[in-house]
């Protein structure tokens, strides 16, 4: 087994217990919640006996850790449990909703890193300037705003006073039929379908959600690239590079900008599972149906496995992605080995 | 996973729709409600989802068309008009009702509705339990062997006693007509009655079908061109879209995006009146009110509950919580001279009185409650207990707002019923006193949060409750009951609420006492 | 805090140093100079805010609802024609109180276990860091409508929330600080001078974890204001009456598209403000405690 097989073996044994600890959290955090989803879901009318056959009927009649032992043994099999709020299976909406959750996050890290990155590097070039400043202002100014204020407020502007942009309804205006489903992404999709009119129509139900959400993580990734930046291009390498003459240009995007590049990936990281957790309020301000309002949708109305299999599916996320961040490491750098974390 | 059943990308669905939407073959409604079952007889399904019992499935018998007060059309609770049944008879005790099915009648895959199919379905609702088993309970409907199919088009119900109410409830929601065959052809052993099936396809003779179900996003219509439940629909498809921001609801119904939207803001209704057309129906035997609970000690005083009553600024409160939609149900006569119900009660906003009243209770230093509200229900809840904590503490009682979220709510407002003060709002399907009573007024009954009990209103609602409203003897023991309630106190009446529905480019909307869309009769404009 | 208190045995000059040094960061630097004024006026109106407004902040008046900004009426009237300034002022406390409680309680839980972890090492920092992880691999926000939910949604449960959700930043960050310097020369010297772990954990480590902190407390208490203000969007904040900020936003946002923009604007602005100028803060101090982050 080479080295780094090993490690990343390594990893994800180190992973299990993460896992466990979630599974265990959102099984006591969702019993904790107040309220009595068996008389929620017998509906308007329904008097003790048809509670106590919903109670039955959802197997909540039973002990506490019967209950933990029947789902985790569910879980094994791949079965996340029946979803009573929206009626589907858990896994079936997950799988239908993850993906319009993931589009949404990733365009808007995406937008983020486009503005973001120059803008750090450009105040790194000139710190203490006017222009670093001005960076610094309008960066925080972005993640001081609550997510839901500034959406509804693009709503407002964008939709509503100027006509600019569609109606907020979710992924696709009702015109449109989603296109045939290989990713889940509707970018994509249209695009392998060839259907420009599609891919134009979900970009534009795009744009809004994804720039508030890009608002919000603008600061953390401009700040991360300024700070490792300017670390870069006062190491010796740099001041080097500088002496043998090579071009401003070459020094600062060749050597300075690849260096900086490693907590920057570390930041987009954190950043994106921060904002997937952001997301909860932006999809629900933009009738996104993605994971997020789902799941704040459940919690309320205290639908167990709904909330279970999104913590978990979340986690498992996050699992996932900080695996490919250590492995994204040692392919920018290969001096990084697993064991020195 | 495209969640409709049919070929969905098989239809020329998008070059299509705009010049259909221009001609007014189309209706986009938004509301902000979640569909999540097809089914209604299936084990928690939402409010929401009746909508699909109404549109998709028939009904043996239907309620007439009458102008509503607020302005538009409304169903007509006296008038039981056909809908899968042609005619029907009673026996002279009222014990047998006798249906003809209309011969031409058929399922959306061609088959013939037949008696078999209606015996099938009411079994399923009395037998599956949970809501709809205690709807059908409440026509006097309970087991299987109550229905009987003689021949293909005569269908028999037989009752145990006879009941003004049942045949009013066959035209509520629960009793549907499902396609039979289809469904056993679906139901197994553990699931005898294909809930897992008809929760997700639907499958029944109604007015529209389900072309495309998307959970959580969308649920679009599409006319059954063959319907014979009553005349056809002039709308070929109806596309009902899920928003759950009520500001996006205004914005698009402003703009004219979408044609309807469905249950609007109080506040919106208001405003968009000025613009667009809008119907705001008072829901009848429906009310707000404010809940005292009998088993908190100062509320166990008469003085209390009325000082209560004198401190609300009712008003006010119609004016901020229902910006003036609805009725009024404060300030009434002292003596009750009719069995209209909601009525308005003999109480006003006398604060004075009110401080007298605590005085000569058994609290005249005042005491502290907490004021419960649900989370969901905030938008009217949430001014409203304001207004009225202000009060109450102009007269001593000091009061805490504790919001409940929605699944908490029902378990310690209705099933526990351990919230002192609270805000409620039960409406009764069937339309008459009794009914309301016997779910607001009667021990132990689930909409009775205030844990009410008094002997002489439970025998009232007993006898009451089947005997025909035309019985000399109906109308004094409603008024009796009426005048004892407002007596007694358990609940404040303080307005009776309205269903607010705006159309922009859309008519003919008809309100229902189920509070759902029912798009069969709308039209483009 | 810390970087003003200074030391102030070995006599005035280390003092006068540190003040002389932050002089010269807010003249480099007028943005911090900026956010320390604001930070001043924020403590202010949290201080004297409740006395100073012009209406009671709970009073309704029925003659003036949904009233457009006005000489009267700065920020305008809410939808029971309460005054929006002077609510919005007096959540000033509110607001800041639970930003302050629920960063100080995840900073005290949160450098106790990181320093534990981080000092002692061993099956323990496994644990604990595996807990962490645990935690994490949450979506925080997620998390802290969970915890609400469950614990019914008052005050003290949105700042425990808030709390938790922020543990772990802390915990780590002390416990990599600490785990640098168990082994380092003036930790060696202190013990062989007979001091007790504990003593040596508490006088001669901790101290140094503190300037990175200060950072992390600064935006952490912007953060959780936003989070304080997300969980009244969803439903899970302050009770009404009182008046803050999140649920001020949250309701208010409702009324833009009908036209009321001033309920969620006013209340949005001086939330923002306030978020920002502990970014800004956080920033600053970033620069006074990490000179190598200065050029």
């Amino acid at each position: 087994m080479s080295p780094r097989l090993r490690a990343i073996l390594l990893r994800l044994v180190q992973a299990i217990p993460v896992v466990i600890g979630v599974v265990v959290i959102s099984f006591v955090l969702t019993r904790a919640l107040p309220g009595d989803p068996a008389v929620y879901f017998a509906g308007a009318a329904a008097d003790e006996e048809s509670i106590a056959q919903i109670r039955t009927s959802m197997g909540l009649d039973k002990p506490l850790p019967i209950q933990f032992l029947q789902y985790v043994a569910d879980l094994l099999q791949g079965d996340f449990g029946q979803s009573v709020y929206s009626g589907q299976p858990v896994a079936e909406d997950l799988a239908n909703r993850l993906p319009a959750s993931l589009e949404l996050t990733l365009t808007a890290l995406i937008l983020s890193c486009a503005i973001a990155i120059p803008i750090g590097v450009l105040a790194a070039k000139n710190p203490g300037s006017f222009v670093d400043q001005l960076c610094r202002i309008l960066v925080t100014a972005g993640v001081s705003l609550p997510t839901f204020f500034t959406g509804i407020l693009l709503i407002y502007v964008f939709y509503y006073l100027l006509g600019l942009a569609p109606s907020p309804l979710g992924r696709l205006d009702f015109l449109y039929i989603e296109p045939d489903n290989v990713t889940g992404f509707y970018l994509i999709d249209a695009l392998i379908a060839g259907d420009w009119e599609t891919w134009f129509a979900s970009l534009k139900q795009l744009i809004l959600p994804a720039i508030t959400l890009a608002l919000f993580t603008l600061a953390p990734i401009a700040r991360m690239t300024r700070a490792a930046m300017l670390s870069a291009l006062s190491s010796d390498f740099i001041r080097t590079a500088r002496a043998a003459g090579l071009s401003d240009h070459k020094v600062t995007y060749g050597y300075a900008f690849r260096n900086a590049l490693l907590p920057i990936i570390t930041t987009l990281g954190m950043v994106f599972s921060f904002s997937l957790g952001a997301n909860v309020l932006v999809e629900k301000v933009f009738a996104w149906p993605g994971i997020g309002s789902y799941a704040v949708e459940a919690l309320v109305v205290s639908d167990y496995a709904a909330v279970q299999g999104f913590v978990l599916a979340m986690a498992l996320l996050f699992v996932t992605l900080n695996l490919v961040i250590d492995l994204t490491y040692s392919v920018i750098d290969p001096r990084i080995g697993f064991d020195t974390k | 996973m495209s969640g409709g059943a049919l070929g969905v990308a098989s239809l020329p669905f998008l070059k299509v729709l705009p010049a259909q939407a221009a001609s007014g073959d189309v209706i986009v409604a938004v509301t902000g409600q979640t569909i999540n079952s097809l089914d209604l007889h299936r084990k928690g399904t939402n409010r929401a989802s009746y909508q699909v019992a109404v549109n998709c499935y028939d009904r043996l018998v239907s309620f007439g068309t009458k102008e509503a007060p607020g302005g538009g059309l409304s169903y007509d609770y006296t008038k039981i008009e056909p809908e899968l049944a042609e005619s029907w008879s009673v026996s002279d005790d009222g014990l047998k009702l006798t249906f003809k099915i209309k011969p031409d009648a058929t399922f959306w895959d061609g088959t013939k509705v037949t008696a078999a199919d209606v015996k099938w379905s009411f079994d399923r609702a009395v037998s599956v339990g949970g809501f709809p088993s205690v709807q059908m309970k409440a026509g006097g409907l309970v087991k299987p062997e109550q229905f009987e199919a003689i021949d293909d088009e005569t269908f028999v119900i037989t009752l145990e006693k006879a009941s003004k109410l049942t045949l009013p409830d066959l035209a509520v929601p629960v009793p549907i007509v499902i396609n039979s065959k289809v469904a056993k052809a679906h139901a197994t052993e553990k699931d005898p009655w294909a809930t897992e099936y008809l929760h997700k396809t639907a499958a029944g003779s109604g007015a529209f079908k389900v072309l495309k179900w998307n959970p959580g996003e969308q649920l679009v219509y599409e006319r059954n061109d063959n319907w014979v439940g009553g005349p056809l629909p002039a709308i070929k498809r109806v596309i009902v879209r899920e928003v759950p921001n009520p500001s996006t609801r205004r914005a698009l119904i402003e703009k004219g995006d979408v044609q309807l939207s469905f249950n609007i803001p109080n506040k919106d209704a208001k405003e968009l009146a000025e613009k667009l057309d809008v119907y705001s129906t008072p829901i009848e035997n429906c009310m707000h009110c404010v809940g005292l609970n009998n088993t908190f000690e100062p509320f166990q005083d008469s003085n209390v509950r009325k000082a209560v009553a004198y401190s609300i600024p009712y008003e006010e409160i119609f004016q901020t919580a229902a910006y003036g939609r609805g009725a009024r149900l404060w300030g009434g006569p002292d003596t009750i001279d009719s069995i209209e119900w909601p009525r308005k009660s003999p109480y006003f906003t006398d604060l004075d009185k009110a401080k007298e009243l605590m005085a000569q209770s058994g609290f005249a230093d005042g005491f502290s409650v907490p004021f419960s509200i649900s989370l969901g229900l905030a938008d009217w809840m949430e001014p409203t207990a304001l207004l009225i904590q202000e009060n109450l503490e102009k007269i001593g009682i000091s009061t805490e707002i504790e919001k409940i979220p929605g699944a908490n709510w029902r378990t310690a407002a209705l099933v526990e019923k351990k919230l002192p003060l609270h805000l409620e709002n039960f409406g009764g399907w069937l339309n008459t006193p009794d009914y309301y009573f016997f779910w607001a007024y009667k021990k132990g009954h689930l909409f009775n949060s205030s844990n009410y009990m008094n002997p002489e209103i439970e025998s009232l609602v007993d006898t009451t409750l089947h005997m025909p409203m035309d019985d000399p003897q109906y109308a004094p023991k409603i008024m009796r009951m009426f005048e004892i309630a407002f007596e007694d106190l358990p609940r404040i009446p303080l307005w009776q609420p309205a269903l607010n529905v705006a159309a922009n480019g859309a008519k003919d909307y008809e309100f229902w006492f189920h509070r759902q869309l029912d798009i069969r009769p709308l039209k483009g404009a | 805090m810390t970087v003003f208190s200074g030391n102030t045995d070995p006599g005035a000059d280390n003092t006068s140093n540190s003040i002389t040094h932050i002089l010269y960061i807010m003249k480099e630097n007028p943005v911090t100079l900026i956010a320390f004024a604001l930070f001043g006026f924020y403590v202010l109106s949290a201080l004297f805010g409740q006395q100073l407004v012009p209406y009671d902040p709970l009073a309704s008046d029925s003659e003036n609802v949904l009233q457009p900004p006005s000489l009267q009426h700065w920020f305008g009237t809410d939808p029971l024609g309460r005054d929006v300034f002077s609510r919005v002022i007096s959540a000033t406390r509110l607001d800041l109180l639970i930003a302050v409680s629920a960063v100080a309680i995840s900073f005290v839980v949160g450098s106790f276990l990181g320093s534990v972890a981080g000092y002692w090492g061993g099956k323990l920092d496994i644990i604990l860091s595996r807990t962490l992880d645990t935690i994490m691999a949450f979506p925080i926000f997620v998390l802290a409508m969970g915890i609400v939910a469950a614990l019914g949604n008052t005050v003290e449960n949105i700042v425990y929330a808030t709390a938790i959700i922020n543990v772990p930043f802390y915990a780590r960050l002390v416990r990599a600080e600490v785990n640098i310097r168990r082994n380092a020369g003036f930790v060696q010297s202190a013990k062989l001078s007979g001091n007790s772990d504990i003593r040596i954990l508490a006088l001669h480590i901790f101290p140094n974890t503190l300037p990175p902190m200060m950072v992390q407390i600064s935006l952490n208490l912007g953060w959780a204001i936003l989070n304080a203000a997300g969980l009244s969007f969803i439903g899970l904040g302050v009770r009404p009456p009182t008046p803050e900020w999140g649920i001020m936003v949250a309701e208010g946002a409702n009324f833009i598209v009908s036209g009321e923009w001033w309920l969620a604007v006013f209340p949005g602005l001086w939330l923002m403000l306030a978020v920002f100028t502990f970014n800004l803060l956080g920033d600053g101090l970033r620069d006074m405690v990490d000179p190598r982050q200065r050029t």
